[in-house]
């Protein structure tokens, strides 16, 4: 068994082992049933799922060509922004549809961010708007 | 003078440092040209956004900090691990989704927000909110039968290691 090989191998193994996970996360946005159980399943795939597969082309290059570790700075900015979309989708959630009574009370201050809305501005409880059909 | 010089040429040496090491990423090559135009990148970019950055946070500990990034890279291996089996092989019925409320011991607003994203990217939980002062976390579990461990967990093991690395 040469070293061509096992690093071939090792690449098939990452991949696939990324795709199981992007394949778990993306059944789990179907099989879970609401709103705020669905977010965690994209945003563990999004990080180990893409994550092995990048690594998968590091280990590739490095086996074939000089070697190339850009992939790693697509994981960084990954990682920095993932959390921040998830945040945002569980923000607007918050604000349509929980009322305060759902949420533990903050244990230091008054009230949560999302939630700190003048009464008339304060969208849970709202109907949705039908979206309109197509022009 | 040499130092204070230093100073006003390089205001944030870490971020130097680190759009140095960004940009020969993105040329994708290690040559002396690339190093030197990423020096002149990350000496002018700190110097014209300066003004965004009223207080600049404390240089992090660089050990601690190294040690907390394995942490989070090994609990979100484990995460995931975790979170696909209950995807997989629980019934929605029998999960135990739950809000968490966090006080925070933290203060500075850099530490709060690696909190966030490090609680968003490990073990079933989502940061979902701050309370209005910025005292308290709401994060939300996806299946907790004990929602107490999921606060006391994410003080022990994070919030503790973050707040020896900043503050």
């Amino acid at each position: 068994m040469t070293l061509e090989t096992v690093i071939e191998g090792l690449v098939a193994l990452t991949i696939v082992i990324g795709a199981i996970f992007t394949l778990v996360g993306s059944y789990g946005l179907v099989k879970l049933d609401t709103p705020m159980p669905r977010l965690h399943a994209p945003t563990k795939a999004g990080t180990l799922g893409v994550g092995a597969m990048l690594i998968a082309s590091i280990l590739f290059h490095f086996a074939t060509d000089g070697g190339s570790l850009h992939e790693l700075l697509i994981m960084a900015f990954l990682f920095v922004t993932a959390p921040i979309s998830a945040h945002f989708v569980a923000k607007v959630h918050i604000h349509r549809e929980h009322t305060a009574q759902e949420l533990p009370d903050p244990p230091l201050d008054n009230v949560w961010a999302t939630r700190d809305v003048a009464p008339d501005e304060d969208m849970a409880g709202d109907q949705v708007p039908e979206p309109s059909g197509g022009r | 003078m040499v130092s204070h010089l230093f100073r006003r040429l390089f205001p944030h040496p870490l971020l130097t440092l680190l759009l140095v090491i960004v940009w020969c990423l993105l040329i994708n090559g290690l040559s002396l040209g690339t190093v030197v135009f990423g020096l002149i990148l990350g000496t002018v970019i700190p110097i014209v956004t300066a003004a965004y950055w009223p207080d600049r946070p404390r240089a992090p500990r660089p050990l601690l900090l190294a040690e907390y990034v394995l942490i989070v890279l090994w609990d979100i291996i484990v995460a995931n691990v975790v979170v696909a089996a209950i995807v997989l092989f629980k019934r929605n019925a029998d999960m135990r989704p739950c809000w968490v409320a966090i006080p925070l011991d933290l203060r500075s607003p850099e530490a709060i927000t690696i909190l966030a994203g490090t609680i968003t990217l490990t073990p079933g939980t989502v940061s979902a909110d701050v309370s209005d002062k910025g005292h308290a976390l709401l994060v939300h579990a996806l299946d907790a039968p004990d929602p107490d461990a999921v606060r006391d967990e994410i003080k022990q093991r994070y919030e503790r290691r973050l707040k020896e690395i900043f503050e």
